[in-house]
């Protein structure tokens, strides 16, 4: 669509409505025949003449997009996204039945869900009738978009969906009926969802918005994550007729909601601080979805009308992806497996250091089993190419790479190579370290040395290596660094690598604080006593014959009997949503809870010498 | 192997070739029944079906009733208590692993095998499968050298960490990742009790009074008890492999003389379908994979 708000040209509705459609970007003709001496054309290579739509128009030969807005806007939200992708692409938006330049139905039944997906497929089959169209939908847009491509007779027409806070409202109503993500994220959405109800009385709503009280709050509402500065073009038909929208709709989705499937590639960008919709509610669309990716980015609920560079960027690279005919990644999961998980990690680029073995190596695999791509980060090539490997024949796409992470040239190479093979990664995890045991004034300095190269080091560069390009990509992404409960359990068994460990922690908080404004999360994990073989590979000084001592605490750990498996599934529950920090066992939760209630007992604790 | 023989006398010939026929049997019976499974049957259907082939080839007594285990049951995930060892109700379904594990005895000879299975294709079973195989190599060389028992769990151990996987057999009770087999020689009437034939239990019971006596133990395990080299007989060795939702195992007959050790047949499913396969990778050589100690990894931080 151009700066213009003249519609290019009417597409007529199944039921008699006129939509308004704007189009903007190359509309390439093709080249001209070549000819012979005499300048004619030979006949036997005449090509075919170009098809043309219904009203004439040639149409594009590179991709179209479809952008379908959402309540209470119209077309002139996509303004500054088609401003962005209009340089590369067909891009084209219409005005939704009653909203914008396009007429309304007189009924209420003209709003059903059914007719509104019918109004896409017929926009789409005006626009692009040979081949099929990429769909980019926000809000209410997204919801009828999302009841489009889950139509079997439709499907064929869309290339590819992507959806920016919109659920498809069958799905919606299963999550919130079985709440699979927990009852506290169902109280959550149903705080989000209040207005609906309100939207549903006869009367109050239209009164609202034609008072200006409506006008106000929403405008409150839009300044959430940075919202637009700029006032929404809006007329009053915008917010009046698409209330019919929710009154239609909505309950009867709700209540009653059917299963609906899609074989088209879907991908749901998700706003870190949408007012009206939580991330839970989306990313569960891949039980449904057979290609799903999820990303999150910084903004509002209307980013796409005040900061749509992320909206573009996953946009351009999910159609370049569809268009170069690449292979679909398909999850390679049991029956259990594929009920088992959301996709909060769909389709995701996961970076993880110290993925050769321990918690590194499980937390890759749990990441993979949720549908993550992942960088398998190692010193020990071999172990990190297993872990790659595994994770490939879960969900296709993984790769290992032999760093060492206190190199920080090292990591910077490596920060290049994921930007440039997988674009900029959703997660980064910092999870190598080692284990250092003993009096502290009984370590050599090679010891003390090692484990702050790559305790804290490790971290450090880490961060600094990708942290940059999570920021300047638009944010949405989450830094993960592993800590442990030493960092708050202090005890002359472990002197130097709770030192470490402690200022790992720091260093997280500190960052969380630092980045939070720019929409990149940093959480730190203390997992406490897991069975991961650390102690066959730590450093032990000052505590008699290494191999005997190594064989109790073992034995400790093995009692313990905490798996790196168990481990890892927290770690992935937790870090959904961002926490400052994950304790993950029960002496890791009581620890921090001692350490804040009782530093006595933890002044003990660090006294107590254990009989090893 | 029977309590009356604890200085590991080796079974004859003849004893040999009747146990490798009943493993043969049993084997057959877990194929065919794996064949015939379909999605919708129960793990009780099917472990109901594998006891009824065998009872119609001539078994009259169990060391164990059958057992199957679909989905992710197959890797013993979350299981607490020993009664969920035994078959539930739970349906196969297109895309799920299965183990088949049956123990029946037939005129005093024993036979404990196990076998896995998937409904439908699945490269990553594929690979645990694969990969099984160095365990199998990997049992019998280091038994052969005449390590302890206990070391060579803690080998199988290391292996399967070092695939990328999670010791299965350690959910056993006992930790047990084999057991002495022998002979049943009873006088107790043909009974089940909790999935095990009485008199087979009375004959365990027996060898492992006696072997405890002399610091051994017919279980094998990675305790201290298991810290000696193997007793010469017989030992049903079943390592099991976990990787998330599925699990692979194989159990036979590990042949065990005072200075060799051998597997009692090679003519099984398991190592039929490893000829029939190209292996390359971690663990599927011909020779035991190098069991390499990951001392330069960066293990994950843990207090």
């Amino acid at each position: 669509m151009s700066t213009s708000t003249r519609p290019h040209r009417y597409v007529t509705a199944t039921d008699g409505q006129r939509l308004a459609v704007y189009s903007a970007g190359p509309t390439r003709l093709p080249p001209p025949p070549s000819t012979d001496a005499h300048g004619a054309v030979p006949p036997t290579r005449l090509p075919p003449p170009p098809s043309r739509d219904a009203y004439g128009a040639v149409p594009p030969t590179g991709p179209t997009l479809l952008l379908v807005h959402g309540y209470p806007d119209n077309a002139t939200v996509w303004e500054s996204l088609v401003a962005d992708l209009a340089a590369d692409y067909h891009v084209v938006s219409y005005d939704v039945r009653g909203a914008g330049r396009s007429t309304a139905p007189d009924d209420r039944s003209g709003y059903l869900m059914d007719q509104l997906a019918d109004d896409l497929r017929t926009v789409a089959d005006s626009v692009s009738p040979d081949r099929p169209v990429h769909l980019i939908a926000h809000d209410w847009g997204s919801i009828q978009t999302w009841h489009a491509v889950t139509e079997a007779e439709h499907a064929h027409r869309f290339a590819s969906f992507t959806s920016v806070s919109g659920p498809n409202l069958d799905h919606a109503g299963h999550w919130l009926q079985q709440a699979p993500d927990g009852v506290r994220n169902v109280l959550r959405q149903a705080v989000r969802s209040s207005y609906i109800g309100f939207f549903s009385t006869p009367g109050l709503p239209e009164a609202a918005w034609l008072s200006g009280i409506g006008g106000a709050a929403l405008a409150g509402l839009e300044r959430i994550g940075g919202g637009p500065r700029v006032p929404a073009k809006r007329a009053t038909r915008d917010y009046l007729n698409g209330l019919e929208l929710y009154r239609a709709n909505m309950f009867r989705r709700f209540t009653r909601p059917t299963e609906r499937r899609t074989g088209v590639p879907v991908q749901v960008l998700a706003p870190t601080h949408d007012a009206f919709m939580v991330e839970q509610v989306q990313s569960n669309a891949a039980r449904w979805v057979e290609d799903f990716r999820f990303h999150r980015f910084k903004g509002g609920h209307w980013s796409v009308r005040s900061h749509p560079a992320p909206v573009a960027r996953r946009v351009r690279a999910f159609v370049e992806e569809i268009e170069s005919g690449s292979p679909r990644p398909t999850r390679n999961l049991t029956a259990q497996q594929a009920r088992r998980h959301g996709g909060a990690f769909a389709g995701q680029v996961a970076v993880i250091t110290g993925a050769g073995s321990g918690i590194g190596r499980c937390l890759a695999f749990e990441l993979a089993e949720r549908g993550a791509r992942i960088v398998a980060v190692d010193v020990n090539a071999p172990a990190a190419e297993r872990t790659a490997e595994l994770c490939s024949m879960i969900t296709p796409g993984s790769s290992a790479q032999r760093v060492d992470v206190t190199d920080s040239a090292a990591m910077d190479k490596l920060a290049a190579g994921v930007r440039e093979e997988y674009g900029v990664p959703d997660l980064v995890v910092n999870n190598a370290g080692i284990g250092v045991a003993g009096p502290f004034l009984e370590a050599s300095t090679e010891d003390l040395e090692r484990v702050i190269d790559i305790n804290l080091w490790g971290v450090i560069n880490g961060v600094r290596a990708f942290a940059p390009m999570m920021v300047e990509s638009g944010g949405g992404g989450r830094i993960v660094n592993t800590a442990s409960a030493a960092s708050y359990l202090p005890s002359r068994l472990y002197g130097a690598y709770s030192a470490t460990k402690a200022a790992v922690l720091g260093l997280s908080r500190s960052l969380r604080g630092e980045l939070a404004g720019k929409g990149v999360s940093v959480t730190a994990v203390c997992p406490g006593l897991i069975n991961t073989g650390i102690i066959s590979n730590a450093r032990l000084s000052g505590m008699g014959e290494v191999s005997g001592t190594k064989d109790k605490l073992n034995r400790l750990y093995r009692l313990r009997g905490y798996t790196p498996e168990k481990a890892a599934r927290r770690i992935a529950n937790a870090i959904e949503s961002g926490p400052e920090i994950v304790p993950v066992t029960s002496e890791a939760h009581i620890g921090l809870a001692l350490s804040r209630l009782s530093p006595a007992a933890i002044r003990g604790y660090a006294r107590v010498a254990p009989p090893i | 192997m029977s309590h009356k023989k604890v200085t590991g006398n080796t079974a004859s010939q003849a004893e040999l070739d009747a146990f490798r026929e009943l493993q043969q049997l049993a084997y057959q019976a877990a194929s065919d029944v794996a064949a015939s499974l379909e999605p919708g049957v129960t793990e009780r259907e099917a472990a109901r079906r594998v006891r009824e082939h065998l009872e119609a080839r001539g078994v009259q007594d169990w060391f164990h009733t059958p057992f199957a285990w679909f989905g992710d049951r197959t890797a013993f995930r979350d299981f607490r208590v020993p009664l969920q060892f035994f078959p539930t109700r739970r349906r196969l379904e297109e895309g799920m692993p299965f183990i088949l594990d049956c123990a029946p005895v037939r005129d005093g000879y024993v036979a404990d095998i196990g076998y896995s299975g998937y409904l439908g294709e699945n490269p990553l079973h594929d690979r645990l499968m694969d990969d099984l195989r160095a365990h199998r190599r990997l049992i019998v060389e280091k038994v052969r050298e005449g390590n302890t028992l206990q070391d060579v769990y803690r080998a199988v151990d290391a292996l399967i960490r070092e695939q990328g996987y999670d010791n299965r057999h350690q959910v056993y009770p006992g930790r047990v990742i084999a057991h002495q087999v022998g002979k049943v020689e009873s006088r107790l009437p043909k009974a089940i009790v909790a999935g095990f034939g009485i008199r087979s239990l009375q004959t365990l019971f027996g060898d492992l009074i006696v072997e405890r006596a002399h610091h051994r133990s017919p279980l094998w395990a990675d305790g201290d008890i298991s810290a000696h080299p193997a007793t010469p007989g017989m030992w049903a060795v079943e390592p099991h492999i976990g990787f998330r939702d599925i699990g692979v195992k194989f159990e036979e007959i590990l042949v065990v003389t005072s200075d060799d050790a051998y597997w009692l047949d090679d003519d099984l499913p398991h190592v039929t379908r490893w000829s029939q396969r190209t292996l390359s990778d971690v663990g599927s050589k011909d020779t035991a994979a190098p069991l390499t100690t990951v001392g330069a990894s960066e293990e994950t931080a843990t207090v």
